[in-house]
């Protein structure tokens, strides 16, 4: 079995939501991100979305396209990606999901790219620009290696879709939880949970929720309506501030302390 | 790789062959089908098609002229009959408008409030703050920092016509992020928001709406050279940066296979650095702003910048149908330099008195390796896309700088 549906499937008997924190591969460096995320899962991180950064982050706002345009200054590239992803698997079993768009997959070659992930420890991935119509090929490439294809749902698109989508998403189905790009919002929608619960009608796939989501509080009036929630922004922008500031070893421990209090918010 | 047939429209899907497509956010989607949706319904329709011409006509100003340039022609060694399509004569300057007046149409149609828009050199912003005035519909345009100071007059002309300019500061500050930006602004907008694309580019229907809104201008300029009694053209030259002038003019003639299209991208500095625009010559199929097509990137997928004199062939990427039309065969495709680009832009001046817009100015260029290599009589059209006036600053500029270099 996948990690992640292990993984989703021990949180079910627990009665726990998932907490799935999101950090740019290479931001700043390969060395920084194996430890903020093995800092990331001993503080109770269940999944972890690794992006690998792209030039033209188009569903991304302000803060994910900064750290993908520092993280490909610095040189990341898929190769070192995959790197970055074997040095953690040698220490961890955290779920890890891929998280980029779809020309530098295509530029591998899927096979390739399918069997290179897989062989690293990738266990899913989120191609945000590859919907349902265009997949066909990727899917096939991706079950192959035993990869999970993620796929989004967004809060307009139309039921008779979101039925095709949550039979064709595998590991679990990622709700956007607003219409927009990514990024910290004060506000969620307040149809938000009326969304997710719709979802949740048509599959038995695990629905994670992100997008805009950056608080405790936040974490806490979702954790009854969604199986996983996914912090992103939120955690790459202080990631970014605090190494700035005061020194990577703070910043991999604030990151660390700040999973830990989403975390506890899953928790009923 | 399967080897690409020419196809004259897309798929179901919105694939020419393994190009086109619709590779969006989820977000994107219903938007994206609706657009389809109302597209399909409306262009067939009386009443559109009635409003729309009309529009063309008096407020465009179309049909354009179909002019023989006989000094150029004469210039160029007298062998060919060279007619020059006056997209230059346009109200705003160049073809740009024939899109955005069928798409502001559409927009209206569809109920939607609110228009934006991605520009480059300008003449697209220009284009669709000029026709959201003509409406009466809010216009936000973006536009890469770079571009807002090289074509400072443009952002002004946008700014008198009502439009709102966002300077964009993300990637290479250009044409193509500008194209993100105003996605991302329509994923975050998209209930009350039409995007009116300025090229055939972006996911399924955009290229392909374009090209019919812009083949306005093949189908005259079939109809000019018809009553003018020289039937169909051997060549037909456009330059391509996204690729909607070319389209324009070369989809009437697709299914005519004696007549040969050509598209003339640009070098830059030349094809073999690392500055130039020749996405078709030296690119590879990838994905981007919505659609499978050649582009410029590195071999990790990274798309690369791009450069031209003319900042309207600045993209690194390219109409999907154009990639087609390549891949098929169907038409071909080559370079003309900065330097190349600059000498066309005189020649033309000079020998005809139009100054015509740096990027058309490519097409113009290329006339001198094509006329010697075609059989003598042969007739060429060509899409004079644009006119000058938003060059001459520049380029007096450039030419200054020149003679300076001269007399070092």
């Amino acid at each position: 079995m996948n990690r992640i549906d292990r993984r989703f499937k021990e949180l079910k008997r627990k009665g726990e939501c998932a907490l799935i924190p999101f950090v740019t591969a290479g931001d700043p460096d390969p060395g920084a991100t194996v430890e903020v995320v093995l800092e990331m899962a001993s503080q109770g991180a269940d999944i972890i979305e690794l992006g690998l950064p792209f030039s033209d982050p188009l569903a991304d706002g302000p803060t994910i396209q900064a750290a993908s345009f520092r993280a490909l200054e610095s040189g990341m590239n898929p190769e070192l990606y995959f790197d970055v992803v074997k040095r953690i698997r040698k220490r961890s079993d955290i779920p890890l999901v891929l998280m980029g768009y779809y020309n530098p997959v295509l530029r591998m070659g899927l096979d390739e790219f399918a069997n290179r992930a897989s062989e690293a420890g990738i266990d899913g991935t989120i191609i945000p620009d590859l919907p349902l119509e265009e997949a066909d090929a990727w899917r096939k490439a991706a079950r192959a290696k035993g990869l999970c294809n993620i796929l989004l749902v967004a809060p307009n698109t139309p039921v008779d879709r979101v039925k095709r989508i949550a039979k064709a998403s595998t590991g679990f189905i990622y709700y956007v939880s607003v219409l927009g790009i990514t990024g910290a919002r004060a506000e969620l929608p307040r149809e938000l949970a009326q969304g997710l619960k719709s979802v949740k009608e048509y599959s038995k796939r695990p629905v994670a929720v992100g997008f805009g989501i950056s608080k405790p509080e936040q974490v806490r009036g979702l954790r009854s309506v969604a199986d996983g929630i996914i912090v992103g922004s939120a955690i790459v922008k202080m990631f970014y501030e605090e190494s700035e500031k005061n020194g990577l070893g703070h910043a991999v421990q604030a990151v660390g302390d700040f999973v830990r209090s989403l975390k506890e918010a899953t928790r009923k | 790789m399967k080897e690409t047939r020419f196809v004259t429209n897309p798929d179901r899907k919105g694939h020419f062959g393994m190009f086109g497509g619709r590779f969006v956010p989820e977000t994107l989607m219903p938007a994206i089908t609706e657009l389809e949706d109302a597209y399909k319904k409306t262009r067939r329709s009386r009443q559109f098609k009635e409003e729309f011409s009309s529009i063309l006509k008096d407020y465009v100003g179309r049909p354009t002229a179909l002019y023989e340039a006989k000094r150029l022609s004469k210039a160029l060694g007298n062998r060919c009959r060279i007619f020059l399509k006056r997209e230059d004569l346009t109200h705003t300057g160049a073809h740009k408008i024939n899109n955005t007046i069928g798409q502001i149409l559409l927009a209206k149609k569809m109920g939607k409030k609110r228009i934006i828009a991605e520009t480059g050199a300008g003449q697209h912003g220009v284009a669709t703050a000029t026709a959201a005035a003509l409406m009466g519909l809010e216009c936000v345009v973006y536009m890469g920092r770079k571009d807002t100071v090289r074509q400072a007059m443009n952002v002004f002309r946008m700014e008198l016509t009502g439009a709102r300019v966002i300077p964009v500061d993300s990637g290479t500050k250009t044409l193509k992020d500008a194209i993100n930006e105003a996605i991302r602004d329509w994923v975050s907008n998209v209930e009350t928001t039409h995007y009116i694309i300025g090229s055939v580019v972006g996911p399924y229907p955009y290229p392909m709406m374009v090209r019919d809104f812009q083949s306005v201008i093949g189908r005259e300029a079939r109809a000019q050279l018809r009553r003018a009694g020289v039937g169909l053209p051997d060549v037909v030259v456009a330059c391509v940066g996204g690729g909607s002038n070319a389209m324009g003019i070369f989809y009437p003639f697709a299914k005519d296979r004696d007549v040969r299209l050509i598209g003339v991208e640009a070098a830059g500095h030349g094809v073999d650095t690392e500055y130039h625009s020749a996405t078709l010559t030296c690119g590879e199929p990838g994905v981007l702003h919505g659609t499978m097509s050649y582009l410029l990137q590195d071999r990790w997928g990274q798309i690369k910048g791009a450069h031209s004199v003319a900042a309207g062939l600045d993209y690194p990427g390219v109409g999907p149908e154009h990639s087609m039309f390549k891949d098929s065969g169907r038409a071909e495709y080559y370079t003309i330099d900065d330097r190349e680009a600059l000498e066309g832009f005189r020649l033309l001046s000079e020998t005809e008195g139009i100054i015509p817009a740096l990027e058309s100015a490519h097409a113009i260029a290329y006339l001198k390796k094509l006329v010697p290599t075609l059989s003598r009589g042969s007739t060429i059209l060509l899409n004079l896309s644009g006119r000058g006036d938003k060059d001459v600053a520049s380029v007096r500029e450039i030419f200054k700088g020149g003679e300076a270099d001269e007399q070092d």
